[in-house]
């Protein structure tokens, strides 16, 4: 599969998210935020980072960026786009997933080894996975915190729309979410990092590589 | 010419974790009496031409679509004449 992986200004994680999408299979495709052109990618991942110097508020000016208007259009048409970290708040800016990333409870930049427990596996991005799995990956923001109004939560939660919830709440995140799905389960956002516990030489381990994939296992089902 | 202000606010329900790091440093430099502080945003848009009642709804459309995240924050729009003499909106 060919993965499209979009750098903004400030992106910081886009060349280890490129080294995932291969260490999993696939072809990863280098984006650029000012292209309007996705070059015939099957997928695209918004990295991690602080896109555009993070300001107004995290992604919202990414979200404008010109690659975006391919983004979103194709993300409403069904292609797999998972956002980690700010490309999660990037697809919450952009409304392709609902809710809202602010600063965290405790006010400090946190930096961590995270478990998860994985809580859908019918998602484009986490069909590789157990339920009830828990898996290992590194968490690392200063604005995670997910907040959504209870309405929302409610429904994200009856829908079976959280993929991961976190063990422990290292963020203040609301319920404990770290990651949610679109209806479809086409658009994952993530808060925390799957693509650095994709090989055993760093990071926690190689927890995070189901993530990647899942991406070959939904399309050679389909 | 006119110059409108857009204030942006975190909604009352949504934890405001820089508001609270200001709450606990006013005690720290002696000011007592304060018991919430809460951290918004303030924009000054000059707007070029007369402020018509579209001119007035494109900047509600400007805080609605990118100076506010209407998930987690509210706005208000007022206009500051040229005078300087403020009026509601």
């Amino acid at each position: 599969m060919k993965v499209g992986v979009v750098t903004f200004p400030g992106s910081l994680d886009d060349a280890d998210a490129r080294r995932a999408v291969r260490v999993a299979g696939h072809e990863a495709i280098a984006l650029w935020h000012g292209d309007h052109d996705l070059q015939g990618v099957d997928a695209v991942l918004l990295p991690g980072g602080f896109s555009y110097g993070d300001y107004l508020r995290c992604g919202a000016i990414a979200r404008f960026a010109p690659v975006m208007t391919e983004v979103v259009d194709a993300a409403r048409g069904g292609m797999p786009v998972l956002g980690i970290c700010n490309g999660f708040q990037i697809l919450c800016e952009s409304h392709l997933l609902p809710g809202a990333l602010i600063r965290n409870d405790h006010r400090k930049f946190g930096c961590l080894d995270q478990t998860l427990t994985i809580e859908n596996n019918t998602s484009a991005w986490t069909s590789s996975y157990a339920i009830g799995q828990q898996v290992t990956i590194v968490l690392k923001n200063g604005e995670g915190s997910f907040v959504a109004d209870d309405k929302t939560l409610d429904m994200l939660e009856a829908e079976g729309r959280v993929i991961a919830r976190y063990v422990g709440n290292p963020n203040g995140s609301q319920r404990a979410i770290a990651g949610i799905t679109n209806e479809a389960g086409n658009v994952v956002g993530l808060m925390p990092h799957p693509e650095h516990a994709v090989e055993a030489l760093c990071g926690p381990g190689t927890d995070g590589l189901g993530f990647f994939t899942s991406l070959g296992a939904l399309v050679s089902t389909a | 010419m006119a110059r409108v202000v857009v204030d942006v606010m975190p909604k009352p329900e949504i934890l405001d974790p820089q508001g609270k790091a200001v709450l606990g440093a006013l005690p720290r430099l002696g000011f007592d009496g304060v018991t919430e502080v809460r951290q918004g945003k303030r924009f000054e848009l000059e707007i070029d031409g007369d402020l018509t009642e579209d001119r007035l709804a494109e900047v509600n459309a400007m805080a609605e679509t990118l100076l506010s995240n209407p998930v987690i924050e509210d706005y208000a729009v007022r206009v500051i004449q040229e005078s300087g003499q403020e009026s509601g909106q």
